[in-house]
């Protein structure tokens, strides 16, 4: 009978209080776009991906506890977002099998935005996945997790001046008790929906020949596959002898690669 | 020459390759380490050390030292188990008489009153009800009070440490240190912990995890320890000891349990998966305050129910399967009785009874119905339990039941043994098979894991039960 009241306690936890966001959980089904999270082990990844899908992934205190994809998805702004668990791994370069899960999704799964999740803890161990996911993709976020776990041991991080060296946006966060959960939604959903690509520093590879011949094989890639994403990454793949890209070179079946392009079929890991 | 074909750029990156220093490879993790440390430097400030860190370290330093780091561990899962078995005991009791002595009576009569033919109420009410019944009496308490407990020290960072300490025993059989993580997987649910093994790189090495995984006692089996301990064992000491003498009896199960692991895992690293041991890196993750109710509610509602829910789904079917093995005659006797009078031999060898055989048959779709399975054959073939043949009846005022029934089935303290003995040591669930199957991709490796358990199993309970008549 009354129109006009104060709003009530539904209002206040209701989800379009952070822009409109719907947490979907399983329901993956014609999502705009695909949200990878990559990180580290035990720096929180499904942590994030439960405050972000609304999911109950289990999880534990423990590195290597998420060993297959886990799927979700959340919608914000009118957009669906899938959002795929990674494993976690310490690095991309080599060929245990949970390396291989994730770095062939970042590479075939052609995820629009990938979240880079990093223990603030520990900054310069998770740095070394984030420098090399960022040979691979250029669409990401650092999400800097367990700032609250930082903050107690005493840790502080320059945000502003990190993200300005990685070429990508760092949000602070603290995912266990959801915060800077809001911010970073409203970072992958600019990431993804802006057409501006960031420019994440390029490694200094200073090895003798290096630059030479990594020229050469990428222009070589180039002709062959004009659309290939990161021919410079595949190149300096092809150079140590990765045999999973040569075998993808070999077959064609990299040429599917194009920037850009969501809901490209995902190759299954 | 110009590269245009993939064939060609491939040719033209191996030439190059030979042209570039040997150790490419690791020039270039180097170099990404190299800035990562320059990145870091620049954007980090730390405050010396914090107090947190440092009982962080002295705790560390306690739960990882080679003297205090076993006892530590022991008392542990020790503790857990005692105040799983102490606090199960009560909800137990009060579930069994809620929906056995109450409820069973109540859906059968309402069956009778609808004009139920007599073979469809014993179908639902003997068969469906009260095998759904049991399990949740059964496996409820104990579940609600193991996994949470579980969950707060998985989620406070104590499983790394346990798999750092048992790392050096792994080694010293053979076998790959992540193993241990993959055990304690195992202690959830086998079928999980085999998937867990994929964090172990070698095959070999990942093999012996896979074949050992069922050596973990899973959930569907803690149940099982936990009542044979509590009726049979606790009821031998005086009162106030029974909990501590049955959490002691679960413990030494699990730790044989262990042993087996052990045993076996150095059997096939020295045998027929000869090999290396490779080495690994494994990251002490900082400890963490869990949160709580959150772990609580989710532990309860994701862990507990789901497994009680499968429970339930196997369960039902199983039900109706075991009163019907109960209730069809060939010739002058029910299939149960045809199949338990001809396995008592061997069950009587195994100190086991023919009951908990069929049982386990039964029960490889799931290891939680084993016990219900064991009850309902009990109930149904043996008349035991106070009613005649298929009908169920119950001392209405008695809270044991479980036990009333056991006692009335012949069963010992041997059984009790022997059934924990080999509810440790027998082939994994279907689920657990068909998953080693899929991470296999081998019929072989399959078969080596589904019959290894078993025969093992059957052996320590013949050589049980043989030491146990020779001594009484």
């Amino acid at each position: 009978m009354n129109p006009t009241h104060a709003p009530g306690e539904a209002c206040l936890t209701c989800p379009s209080r952070h822009g409109q966001l719907e947490k979907l959980g399983l329901r993956i089904d014609d999502t705009d776009f695909i949200i990878a999270l990559a990180g580290n082990p035990n720096t929180g990844k499904t942590t994030v991906f439960n405050a972000l899908t609304g999911l109950r992934m289990h999880t534990g205190n423990w590195p290597g506890k998420t060993i297959t994809r886990a799927e979700g998805a959340f919608s914000y702004d009118g957009k669906r977002f899938k959002i795929v668990d990674l494993p976690g791994t310490y690095s991309l370069l080599s060929a245990s099998p949970d390396e291989e899960v994730a770095r062939t999704f970042l590479l075939f799964g052609q995820p629009d935005v990938t979240v880079i999740v990093a223990d603030a803890t520990c900054l310069e161990r998770n740095l070394n996945l984030t420098l090399q996911t960022l040979q691979i993709t250029r669409r990401a976020v650092l999400c800097l997790n367990l700032m609250d776990e930082a903050k107690a041991h005493g840790i502080t991080i320059d945000i502003r001046h990190l993200s300005r060296e990685l070429g990508i946006p760092v949000i602070p966060c603290s995912a266990r008790s959801g915060e800077g959960i809001p911010e970073l939604i409203k970072e992958i959903h600019t990431v993804a929906t802006s057409g501006e690509t960031p420019k994440p520093r390029a490694l200094p590879l200073e090895i003798p020949g290096l630059r030479g011949a990594l020229s050469r094989i990428e222009a070589g890639l180039k002709q062959s596959f004009p659309e290939l994403p990161q021919p410079r990454w595949v190149a300096l793949r092809l150079l140590e002898g990765d045999r999973e890209i040569i075998e993808a070179v070999r077959t064609g079946e990299i040429g599917a690669l194009k920037e850009n392009h969501p809901q490209q079929g995902i190759k299954s890991a | 020459m110009e590269t245009t074909t993939p064939d060609h750029v491939l040719k033209n990156a191996e030439e190059l390759r030979w042209q570039l220093p040997q150790n490419l490879h690791d020039r270039i993790a180097e170099s990404i380490y190299g800035e990562a440390a320059r990145i870091a430097a620049e954007n980090v400030t730390r405050e010396g050390q914090t107090r947190r860190l440092r009982w962080q370290q002295r705790l560390d330093r306690l739960l990882t030292h080679p003297l205090t780091a076993f006892p530590i561990m022991i008392l542990i899962l020790g503790a857990v188990l005692w105040i799983t078995i102490t606090g199960a005991n009560v909800p137990s009791g009060m579930l069994a008489n809620l929906l056995i002595d109450h409820g069973h009576p109540l859906v059968s009569d309402t069956l009778t009153a609808a004009h139920a033919p007599e073979w469809l109420r014993g179908l639902l009410a003997d068969g469906v009800y009260l095998a759904t019944a049991w399990v949740i009496a059964v496996m409820l308490p104990p579940m609600a009070i193991f996994f949470p407990c579980f969950t707060l020290l998985e989620d406070f960072g104590f499983l790394p440490r346990v798999a750092f300490n048992l790392d050096r025993i792994f080694q010293k059989v053979g076998a790959h240190g992540k193993q241990a993580l993959t055990m304690t997987m195992g202690l959830g649910c086998n079928a999980a912990g085999v998937v867990a093994t994929r964090i172990i790189d070698s095959p070999r090495e990942r093999l012996i995890a896979i074949i050992t995984n069922n050596f973990s006692l899973c959930n569907g089996r803690w149940p099982t320890q936990i009542l044979m301990a509590s009726i049979f064992l606790g009821a031998l000491a005086p009162k106030a000891w029974a909990g501590t003498i049955s959490a002691l009896a679960v413990l030494a199960v699990a730790l044989l349990g262990f042993g087996f692991a052990m045993l076996t895992s150095w059997f096939l690293a020295r045998t027929v998966l000869r090999g290396e041991a490779t080495s690994f890196s494994l990251e002490l993750p900082p400890y963490r305050p869990p949160s709580f109710w959150k772990t609580l509610y989710t532990s309860l509602i994701d862990r507990t129910l789901i497994v009680l829910w499968r429970a339930i789904v196997f369960a039902a079917p199983a039900g109706a399967a075991i009163w019907l093995c109960a209730n069809i005659n060939l010739g002058d006797q029910s299939i149960a009785a045809w199949f338990i009078n001809f396995t008592e031999p061997l069950a009587w060898l195994m100190g086991l009874t023919g009951v908990i055989l069929l049982a386990y048959v039964v029960a490889i779709p799931a290891n939680e119905i084993v016990i219900p399975t064991i009850l309902m054959l009990t109930v149904l073939v043996t008349g035991a339990g106070g009613g005649a043949g298929a009908g169920v009846m119950f001392e209405p005022d008695s809270t044991d039941v479980v036990r009333s029934i056991l006692h009335a089935g012949g069963w010992t303290t041997l059984t009790a043994v022997c059934l924990m003995l080999f509810s440790l040591c027998h082939n994994p669930c279907s689920t657990t098979i068909y998953t080693i199957y899929k991470e296999t991709r081998s019929w072989k490796w399959t078969a080596v894991s589904t019959f290894l358990p078993l025969i093992i199993g059957v052996a320590l309970c013949i050589l049980t039960a043989a030491i146990w008549r020779m001594l009484a």
